[in-house]
């Protein structure tokens, strides 16, 4: 994903490891489902200088390039952390291209005010328009709901005080967020298989492990075929995307992790049998989420139709240079 | 468990600058109406087309030069590879060759087997075929009953092989047989031949297909004499080098382009502004050639680095072969054309012919269920 040498990005995955098993026991995570702010692994996070990774150094960053940040956020994912770090991300990311300082703490994005992810527990709001972003510091909830994973997703009272001209604002929000949130499916994927591998491999049934028998090794073959695809997708759309959100790349992760995300964690339930039905079982955690994302920043159809009207409009054979690049 | 890894990969801009010419070469042909760029690619036998290929360097690239290869980078053969699919160029005649043949015989080959043979194949004048199936051993391959038996200065092979793709006008071809009777370990014993087609003692009947094509044939071997310096490596090695040829086999793009003219013809039918559900359906088909090539291009990658990432290519080979079924069947029902029986000139005989041709998609080269198989290996569950 970068260029950066392949240990230093394992370090970064053990860190996250570390801050996953101290930090985010289960009870901390039914506790940010009931709407308790999760601090403690919140602080942990800005700790080890995550908070801030999208960011280059010049504007208070630690120094890591995007696709590092991305692959961070990734194992965020895979851990179903319950916290606004790709929201943090978006903002931050769209605060640097607009000219303006990213401030300290968390903070989310919205473009309307509606079901906006973490809204009243972030210390700051980036409201975009069309052509306009403002940064908001002091908010009123009036309405809290949740997404399927429990995460709050908010109705903000908001009005814009000082905004600040930014050509395709709300155009660039949805890129960011659809890229993100690729990202994140991808990490959740990645996990649900983990989890069904397991699984598979322990559960005796007939006097064998049900991960010997061949219609379950074939589900589970489909999903690796899932999750794999999708990595490949958003890991390119990161590529694409360190300098500004690439439309094309983006279209195309959100659109193929979306769908992978669907078939994927119907898999994994399938293979769990009734214990991945149970709360007790984590692997809801990271379905949960799969099934939120994949509606959130444009659902798959959303992409696939603007991916399509893409190659409509440059016309068939414009279509193999578009995938080679070149 | 076993952790699929697709490492990203960026093209050497020699690649992309051999892209543009592989590009003005087509664009050239077609104009001078050489090759029709609506058919089936890899299918379409065309000596002519690759001895063109052959004069431009884009057989063998990646072999030694003294062989008459071009020691090119693995990226480089696959951007040709993929630019000659994408293009419809018709490249069956040297595919086997250069794909998977000329590669063993580099590897495993006798020197006089390498100078012999490996030039010819570059210069794309010398066409091979794959001889591993059977009657009665198609995806269990351990259990081949060709037999060969040692004789002075050789061996003598009897036995019968099937669906052998271009045996009726390929020149040579590498054959699968046991030279040991069966043991415990079912896949040791077994050895890979040179055979000459032409050479007395071999026999070969067409097989049919469903549309009344002619592409594979059944090969029979009736005390057909291969001399020593003909055996690719060591006797009894046969099994380790199939399936060590698999990841060349199965990882290309030929394993999710082979609807890639059909989803460019539609595209086409549909216009510049299609309805919603068209529009979906379109950026659906695109967003998973995407993904595909990318880990396709990772596993170019992998093969440069002198890896052999077989469980990748099933992987690979899998999901794209499973793309390639989807496209006839999705542009079936959005535009108001029939199927038609015929060549693939029109768009209606090119769905056709797509139609036809999918039930192989998922069975030549390992059938998805083996695949699957050898995933579920790679994942640790076997």
């Amino acid at each position: 994903m970068s260029a950066v040498p392949q240990d230093m990005q394992q370090d970064l995955l053990k860190t996250i490891d570390r801050v996953a098993e101290a930090q985010c026991p289960k009870a901390v995570r039914e506790s940010a489902e009931a709407g308790e702010w999760p601090a403690a692994l919140w602080k942990e996070l800005e700790n080890v200088g995550l908070v801030r990774a999208a960011l280059p150094e010049s504007a208070g960053g630690p120094g890591l390039d995007f696709g590092d940040a991305m692959v961070a956020l990734r194992r965020t994912a895979y851990h179903a952390l319950p916290v606004p770090l790709a929201e943090t991300m978006i903002a931050g990311r769209l605060l640097l291209a607009a000219g303006l300082d990213v401030p300290e703490g968390a903070l989310t994005v919205t473009a309307g005010g509606k079901r906006v992810p973490w809204g009243g527990q972030c210390a700051h709001v980036v409201l975009v328009s069309d052509n306009e972003i403002s940064l908001l510091s002091k908010v009123t909830a009036k309405l809290v709901e949740k997404n399927l994973a429990g995460e709050p997703r908010v109705e903000l009272e908001l009005s814009s005080s000082k905004p600040k001209k930014f050509a395709g604002a709300r155009a660039r929000l949805m890129l960011e967020g659809a890229l993100m949130r690729s990202v994140q499916m991808a990490g959740a994927l990645e996990r649900a298989l983990a989890y069904a591998l397991t699984y598979a491999n322990e559960r005796v049934q007939f006097g064998r492990p049900i991960g010997k028998f061949q219609a379950v090794q074939h589900m589970l073959a489909l999903l690796a075929g899932q999750a794999a695809a999708a990595s490949a997708a958003a890991e390119a759309a990161v590529e694409a995307s360190v300098r500004a959100p690439d439309e094309f790349a983006i279209a195309v992760a959100k659109a193929r992790v979306g769908e992978a995300a669907g078939k994927g964690a119907e898999i994994a339930h399938q293979v769990h049998g009734a214990m991945g039905f149970t709360r007790e079982h984590n692997l809801h955690y990271v379905t949960r989420r799969l099934w939120s994302w994949r509606d959130e920043f444009g659902n798959e159809a959303h992409w696939q139709v603007r991916l399509g009207r893409m190659v409509a409009a440059k016309g068939a054979d414009a279509l193999w240079p578009m995938l080679t690049g070149n | 468990m076993h952790e699929f890894k697709f490492e990203p990969v960026k093209m050497p801009a020699a690649a992309e600058k051999l892209r543009r010419e592989v590009r003005a070469f087509l664009a050239e042909e077609t104009v001078r109406g050489s090759f029709e760029p609506k058919r089936n690619s890899w299918n379409t036998y065309d000596p002519a087309f690759s001895r063109k290929c052959g004069e431009r360097g884009w057989i063998g690239m990646r072999w030694p030069k003294q062989y008459g290869g071009h020691e090119r980078s693995a990226l480089e053969r696959y951007v040709v590879t993929e630019e000659m699919l994408a293009g419809g160029a018709p490249v069956g005649a040297h595919w086997v060759a250069d794909r998977q043949s000329g590669h063993q015989i580099l590897r495993y080959g006798s020197e006089r087997a390498r100078r012999e043979l490996l030039p010819r194949i570059a210069a794309g004048t010398c066409f091979f075929a794959i001889g591993m199936s059977e009657p009665d051993s198609g995806s269990d391959l351990a259990a081949v009953r060709t037999r060969g038996v040692k004789v002075d200065g050789g061996w003598k092979l009897s036995g019968t092989k099937v669906w052998t793709s271009n045996a009726h006008r390929a020149h040579y071809k590498i054959t699968l047989a046991r030279t040991a009777p069966k043991a415990e370990d079912r896949h040791a014993g077994m050895t890979q031949f040179i055979i000459d087609l032409a050479k007395p003692g071999v026999t070969v009947r067409p097989i049919h297909n469903l549309y009344g094509g002619h592409d594979f044939n059944q090969v029979i071997y009736d005390d057909y004499f291969v001399p020593d310096d003909m055996v690719l490596g060591e006797v009894g090695s046969g099994w380790k080098m199939v399936t060590g040829e698999l990841a060349f086999e199965r990882s290309g793009p030929d394993r999710f382009l082979s609807t890639y003219r059909l989803l460019v013809e539609s595209i086409r039918a549909l216009g510049k502004a299609p309805d919603e559900r068209a529009a979906a359906e379109v950026g659906r088909f695109v967003a998973h050639l995407a993904a595909l090539r990318r880990m396709s291009t990772s596993i170019a990658g992998m093969l440069e680095k002198g890896a052999q990432p077989i469980v990748e290519a099933a992987l690979v080979k899998d999901v794209g072969t499973t793309f390639e079924r989807e496209v006839p069947e999705v542009f079936r029902q959005l535009l108001p054309t029939e199927p038609t029986l015929g060549h693939g000139e029109s768009y209606g005989e090119l769905l056709g012919m797509t139609v036809l041709r999918a039930p192989g998609f998922t069975i030549r080269g390992g059938t998805r269920e083996i695949l699957r198989g050898m995933i579920a290996r790679g994942l640790g569950l076997r």
